[in-house]
């Protein structure tokens, strides 16, 4: 047939995929300047003076402390220099003096993000198990009732202001029913696990104390319910949609040719070719999870990004929302990023082509 | 459509063997009960062992339709009617879990793009031996080596290393080899080739064509040959059916559809061949 | 798609799109009339403070003694028209800055994409918080933040369908025959633009709903003591007892919100063929 030879070049052929993975990490560095950019802009528009937030009114009445404190910080150079030197002390770990807390910016984060990146994983993997589920039944039983139901129900999921359905289950499960547990990560009779992942169901796990474990979990349990309510209602809808479409290729017709069915043609042939738009939008889907952790977050005294970026911007604390803004910009691209790789992983035209 | 000649006149060979397919007055309708649209009306064919029976006709005229309702793979809001007999099981009306044990087992398909047909997420070998071990219930070792030397017969270069492959490292034509080894795999008795040649280079149509004739010859299969290409049917059929709008208006053994056409729709289909003349030219 | 719109009125009438219109419709109205009927008025402190629901509060009082039922009522005027103001800001510059980016293509085109790339960079409730902070918190400020947020998605899709229609015959038979670029836009794109604009735009009332009142609920949108909605829950913080504060406006969002997903939705059976039960699939 003459075509094998090509066939085999192609197959030992070095991976495209490398290059095109290159490339996208080319454009998410670059698209991460201009996220420092935009949170460094940002953070100069605002308008309400942050000297005085930072010293206390007391301080700043006095022009000494204040221009002490100006030439301290480098806030007397022009705009440029004083984002080169913002980019170059991020080069080496550095992102400020947090105004609000006095700390050093990177370390306030790096607690806030663990416990915020938690919450968004669980939320993710519970949204991604109940809206395929949900989204395959509707795509298989498409215009019979419970097709119908499933669209209602994820309309609803996407419909829900999630900080009052924070307040309301708070509310419920907590202070009338008392099943759920109080506010933060952990009962304030445990002492947070060593820190090895940030993750406090992970550490806890690794330290073997299981009571810790048990009761982060717990503490988990809100949180996420509340958070992928919007994400489910996401998923559903997109999951019925792609799973309609592979139901309708010719290679789920030629499975079926085969005598196979059930689960078999589910998990194998459908999902399996619905994989790559599902994964897309899990990737989209986790922008919004990290959008609602700024809302949940502050009904449940979670210690996360989103109660950090909130106490941030409402007490003009620049650094604080520069780096908010950056970790952000890093997490949501790297998720992106993550997603590309998992193309690679998923599609073989992809990695092989 | 009163003038159908029926195949038992035509060729004693035919007649010889018997069907081990029969299809007798199958009715298609594809719609809600209120608006159903009639998609087949009627119609009988038989397949029998080592023949390969085409079905021509222009897009819509049913044939499609006719070879998916013998597997039971039409949509949801079709109905129905008629007979389709494999052997002495009747496959109207059967459940879909026991469609199942007949599907790829004694009656298998192969379509007519391979590069949708196949899984375009699944190797080569997987496609190959998972409805194997279902069907046959093979071990993965077992089944691994009946998909090399089902690659092997199907003229598939490297069958070991292939395996691993995915569609997309391998040229249309080899594609559709692999279909049909997937269609073969678990020895079925039926083989549906629903327009098999007709996403291929005009290149490598006759290696297909030349494959599939000697494998029912050796395999004693009994073939449908779904196609609205008359040169297709020329150069492998044994017998021919045309069909048109629903309904089958000739059938016969291929020398008298193409020498002596009885039907003028037939005719019609024959002129439309390129070199136009006839059987002969048309042939060469 | 001049014809599919003149057939928009008959393919409303689906069960899920009229609870959406009249439910939305409701509040629409409620919005412009409730300073006129509500029974109290919505900022003075002189009933009994966090009262339970009951006959003459409907919805109880909050904790300076302001009847929720009028709070809630008067709120819909200030969420609702903002968001539909909001929508509209960002479809307008959106569509426009989409149609530009696909029409003109090469450096225009990377511009502008990059522009959106970097906003999309950016979770959309942490980019508006920063600039609704940046701003400083009020209400103005808010909306002008969630309309830095939304319009890129307005962008990408006219951008995307302008790019298909860009290379199509009649398309480039009008510019052949002379039509200026906007009139190009004009006549042979923004037809083809409407439909898909319409789906996002109408379920991007919820969402625009969703992004100010959480706004509000942070403290970064309305301030005390305008009524409206999100910083009325965020006001039950400080009384969980007092159930009711919060419950009400929380309903308020979810039904406004829920009833522009409806219509939205129902819009995008009919805008895009390929989500509607036309083609059945076989299923087993």
């Amino acid at each position: 047939m003459g075509n094998t030879p090509r066939a085999t070049r192609r197959y030992s052929a070095r991976s495209p995929l490398v290059g095109y993975l290159l490339r996208r990490l080319g454009t998410s560095v670059l698209l991460l300047f201009g996220v420092t950019i935009v949170t460094f802009a940002l953070a100069n528009l605002v308008p309400g003076d942050p000297i005085a937030a930072a010293l206390g009114e007391g301080a700043a009445s006095n022009p000494a402390t204040v221009e002490a404190y100006i030439k301290e910080r480098g806030l007397d150079q022009p705009l440029p220099v004083q984002y080169a030197n913002y980019i170059s002390g991020l080069f080496h770990g550095d992102m400020g003096i947090s105004l609000r807390t006095t700390q050093p910016v990177a370390d306030d984060l790096a607690k806030a993000v663990p416990a915020t990146v938690e919450i968004a994983l669980l939320a993710i993997v519970v949204s991604l198990g109940v809206g395929v589920a949900l989204g395959s039944l509707a795509a298989y039983r498409r215009g019979k009732i419970s097709d119908q139901l499933v669209r209602v129900f994820s309309l609803i999921g996407l419909s829900i202001p999630t900080f009052w359905m924070a307040l309301v289950s708070f509310n419920f499960f907590f202070l009338q029913l008392r099943i759920a547990p109080g506010s933060g990560r952990l009962s304030p009779a445990l002492a947070p696990p060593p820190t090895v992942t940030g993750f406090y169901t992970v550490d806890a796990l690794l330290a073997g104390q299981w009571v810790t474990f048990t009761d982060a979990l717990a503490h988990l349990m809100l949180p996420v319910f509340v958070l992928s309510l919007f994400t489910i209602g996401l998923l559903t809808r997109f999951v019925r949609t792609s799973v309609l479409e592979v139901l309708d290729a010719d290679y789920v017709r030629a499975g079926r040719a085969k005598g196979l069915s059930g689960p078999r043609l589910l998990f194998g042939y459908v999902l399996r070719g619905a994989s790559l738009p599902i994964l897309t939008i899990v990737g989209l889907a986790f922008g919004t999870l990290l959008s609602g952790t700024v809302l949940v977050e502050a009904v449940f005294a979670w210690p996360g990004l989103g109660s950090y970026a909130y106490n941030s911007a409402t007490s003009l604390d620049l650094p604080g929302v520069m780096g908010v803004g950056l970790v952000v910009g890093v997490v949501y691209l790297s998720i992106n990023f993550a997603v590309d790789l998992l193309y690679g992983v998923l599609d073989p035209r992809v990695r092989l082509a | 459509m009163s003038d159908i000649t029926t195949p038992q006149t035509a060729d004693a060979a035919a007649a010889s063997t018997t069907p081990v397919l029969t299809v007798a007055g199958l009715t298609i309708g594809i719609g809600s009960r209120k608006n159903l649209k009639s998609i087949v009306k009627g119609i009988s064919l038989a397949l029998t062992p080592g023949r390969i029976q085409g079905l021509a006709g222009e897009s819509g005229s049913g044939k499609t339709v006719t070879s998916l309702a013998m597997l039971g793979l039409l949509p949801s809001n079709a109905v129905v009617g008629g007979s389709i007999r494999l052997g002495d099981t009747e496959l109207v009306g059967m459940t879909h879990r026991q469609l199942n044990d007949i599907r790829g087992r004694r009656i298998a398909m192969i379509f007519q793009d391979p590069s949708s047909s196949l899984h375009p997420q699944l190797t080569v070998g997987t496609q190959l031996t998972d409805h194997v071990k279902r069907h046959l219930k093979m071990s993965a070792k077992q089944a691994r080596a009946h998909a090399i030397e089902l690659l092997d017969r199907v003229r598939v270069p490297n069958p070991a290393e292939a395996l691993a492959r995915y569609p997309h490292q391998f040229s249309g034509g080899q594609r559709q080899r692999i279909a049909i080894a997937i269609a073969l795999a678990c020895d079925p008795i039926v083989l549906l080739a629903d327009e098999p040649t007709t996403a291929l280079d005009v290149t490598v149509q006759a290696g297909i064509l030349h494959l599939l004739r000697d494998l029912a010859d050796e395999r004693q299969l009994a073939v449908l040959l779904v196609t609205h290409d008359l040169g297709v049917m020329s150069a492998i059929a044994d017998d021919i059916a045309v069909m048109r709008h629903g309904e089958i208006v000739e059938s016969n053994v291929r020398s008298e559809i193409f020498v002596n056409p009885q039907h003028a729709y037939t005719r019609e289909l024959l002129a439309s061949l390129p070199g136009a003349a006839g059987f002969e030219e048309a042939s060469e | 798609m001049r014809k599919r719109w003149l057939k928009i009125p008959a393919a409303w009438i689906t069960p899920l799109g009229v609870i959406g219109a009249v439910i939305a419709i409701t509040w629409v109205g409620i919005a412009f009339t409730a300073r006129l009927w509500v029974p109290f008025d919505p900022l003075s402190q002189d009933l009994p403070r966090l009262q339970a629901p009951g006959i003459d509060t409907l919805m109880g009082t909050d904790a300076l003694g302001r009847d929720i039922f009028s709070r809630l009522m008067t709120g819909a005027s200030v969420t609702i028209p903002l968001a539909l103001m909001l929508v509209l800001m960002s479809l307008v510059v959106g569509t426009l800055i989409g149609a530009i980016a696909g029409y003109f293509g090469k450096w225009v085109d990377e511009l502008l994409m990059r522009l959106t790339d970097l906003v999309m960079a950016f979770p959309t409730v942490i980019l508006a918080m920063v600039v609704a902070a940046a701003l400083g918190p009020s209400l103005f400020n808010a909306v002008i933040a969630a309309f830095v947020v939304s319009w890129p998605q307005y962008a990408r899709m006219t951008r995307s369908i302008v790019l298909g229609l860009r290379t199509q015959n009649y398309v480039m038979a009008g510019r052949l025959m002379g039509f200026s670029p906007f009139k190009t836009l004009r006549v042979d794109i923004a037809p083809n633009v409407v439909g898909p604009i319409l789906v996002l735009a109408s379920l991007d009332v919820g969402t625009a709903i969703l992004l100010l009142s959480g706004l509000s609920f942070l403290g970064l949108g309305a301030q005390p003591p305008t009524a409206e909605w999100g910083s009325m829950i965020s006001a039950a913080i400080q009384n969980f007892d007092s159930w009711w504060i919060g419950l009400f406006p929380g309903l308020a969002i979810l039904t406004v919100v829920m009833a522009f997903n409806f219509v939205g939705d129902s819009l995008r059976d009919i805008f895009d063929p390929t989500s509607q039960v036309s083609r059945a699939g076989a299923r087993s």
